[in-house]
């Protein structure tokens, strides 16, 4: 099991939260202007690297807050976590 | 060679080598990168369909050290919809052929897939999937409570359980194989076919050139092929950028466990939308139950240990006989789980790239039927027929396959 930092509330259990897949997908400013191609992109494409990603979870058992957190795919190592609109860290070594 | 169906007292002896070890060589007309089930089954029918024979199968680690190694081997084609209904068939019908076409026994054996409904909602989806099958030609049965109870007696269908049995569909035709044996028997077959099996071999890059495909950079050096085919399973997000193109894939640890050995107490499929269980008992007597994935992406081919409890808490509310089971294992794959939970197959924007990819969870069962339209899609350059739906533009389309509902535990 997973413990994973929520920046409001401190380290839980993963069984506290949902996950939210990777972070920093902004709806499109312009929809009306996108091709199908893009909506496709949009709604069907996210990234899936083997190592560090950025991502987001829900810490919908405790204070039911979004978040963001950085994360090792192959380690499963954890680096900082932060709150929404807020600077994203850089990217852990 | 005629298969006669053995027990456990009588396995036969493996020969030493079931296939050479040979070193790479400089090129090859289709290299298929990745050996588990479908990768093999590509390179076999490459072979054998099409006398296609100067072909490797490059693989980073070990032959069905991936998910084909590590499946809960369960077979079926009553899927929902009329493309899957496709490509699931065409699979169970070579399963049914298998062994006697590649002469190795793979203990296939049609002991009937079960998949049971708890709620009115859960009933009336499975009654349209059931009725989905019958439109399109694939046996199915629907089963009262009653009758899940005759073949299937360990089964609790007592009306005051949280999840009471209203009811299942059937397929006499599903079942089970021995996964590794299933490599194995393919293997063997293509190897004897002429087709180079490369173990420890890790494609780093694949090399494009003017929107082509030539070779791949490997642990081994450069490789040239005039056709690359991807079978990579949890690891197509991986290559697919090295190629330069994006898949819409998501890669997640799915978890399965298996019991001590148990007397036979279980001799069909049983499988669960709502509690989530799938179990069968293998021949040897472990019962083998699968469970659902791990929340997060991930390529550590493994899971959270609560994942494995929630599963067992599920399978005890169905089978209370299980209670003093002791769990005597647990492992982890890496799956490739597209939106809509169907496989991504065919041409690539890669000149001369093939990719089969996308089947998830419940990949094993088509192991047959898309290794043999695979074959034909990359000999032809052009997708087979019951490839075409899968094409990576269903995704601009909207023609999406949605199996979500009908899978229900996705296998
Ligand atoms: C726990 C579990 C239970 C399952 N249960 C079922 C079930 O009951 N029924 C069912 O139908 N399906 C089931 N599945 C799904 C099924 O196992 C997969 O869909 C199927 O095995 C995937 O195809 P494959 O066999 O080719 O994949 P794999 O065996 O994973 O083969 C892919 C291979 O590619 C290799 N590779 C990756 N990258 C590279 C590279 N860069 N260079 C060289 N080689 C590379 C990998 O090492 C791997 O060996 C289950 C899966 C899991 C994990
Ligand atoms: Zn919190």
């Amino acid at each position: 099991m997973l413990l994973i930092n929520c920046p409001w509330c401190g380290p839980r259990d993963e069984t506290e939260f949902h996950y939210g897949s990777e972070a920093h997908i902004g709806y499109p400013e312009k929809p009306e202007e996108l091709t199908d191609k893009q909506w496709a992109e949009y709604i069907f494409y996210r990234n899936n690297p083997k190592g560090w990603f950025a991502e987001r979870w829900v810490h919908n058992v405790g204070c039911r807050r979004w978040f963001n957190i950085w994360r090792n795919t192959v380690t499963h190592q954890f680096g900082p976590s932060y709150k929404p609109f807020t600077k994203q860290p850089s990217r852990p070594k | 060679m005629t298969i006669k169906r053995r027990h456990t007292e009588e396995l036969p002896e493996h020969p030493d080598f079931l296939w050479k070890n040979p070193s790479p060589k400089k090129s090859y007309d289709v290299i298929v990168i990745g050996a588990g089930g479908h990768g093999l089954a590509t390179a076999y029918y490459l072979a054998k369909n099409f006398g296609i024979t100067n072909v490797a199968v490059l693989e980073k680690g070990y032959l069905a050290g991936g998910n084909m190694g590590r499946n809960t081997t369960i077979i079926r084609s009553n899927y929902l919809w009329d493309e899957s209904a496709g490509i699931y068939e065409k699979s169970l019908q070579l399963w049914e052929g298998l062994e006697e076409e590649v002469g190795y026994e793979m203990f296939f054996d049609q002991r009937g897939v079960m998949t049971l409904a708890h709620s009115v909602s859960d009933l009336r989806s499975k009654q349209r999937n059931f009725y989905a099958n019958a439109v399109n030609d694939i046996d199915s049965q629907w089963l009262t409570p009653e009758e899940v109870k005759k073949i299937a007696p360990i089964v609790n269908i007592s009306p005051d359980v949280r999840y009471p049995v209203l009811g299942a569909t059937y397929q006499a035709r599903g079942g089970i194989a021995k996964h590794d044996w299933v490599a194995w028997g393919y293997a063997k077959a293509a190897s004897d076919l002429g087709v180079d099996l490369i173990q420890g071999c890790e494609v780093k890059k694949v090399k494009v050139e003017n929107g082509k495909v030539v070779g791949v950079d490997t642990n081994q050096g450069f490789i040239s092929a005039n056709k690359v085919a991807m079978a990579a399973a949890g690891h197509t997000s991986v290559l697919s950028e090295m190629a330069g193109f994006r898949v819409p894939l998501q890669s997640r640890p799915l978890q399965a466990l298996v019991s001590e050995l148990l007397e036979h107490v279980l001799d069909t499929v049983i499988m669960s939308g709502a509690v989530h269980v799938y179990v069968s008992q293998a021949h040897k007597g472990e019962l083998v139950m699968g469970a659902g994935t791990d929340a997060y992406n991930s390529y550590a081919q493994r899971g959270g240990f609560h994942v494995i409890e929630h599963q067992l808490a599920s399978a005890l509310e169905l089978f209370p006989i299980f209670s003093r089971a002791h769990l005597l294992r647990t492992w982890g794959g890496i799956v490739d789980i597209a939106p809509d939970a169907s496989p991504i197959l065919g041409l690539t924007p890669v000149e001369n790239l093939y990719i089969n990819s996308g089947w998830g969870t419940g990949g094993f069962k088509a192991t047959p039927g898309s290794g043999w339209a695979f074959a034909d899609t990359i000999a032809h350059n052009r997708a087979h027929e019951l490839v075409k739906p899968y094409s990576l533009d269903r995704f601009v389309s909207g023609h999406l396959i949605d199996e979500h509902g009908a899978a229900g535990v996705a296998h």
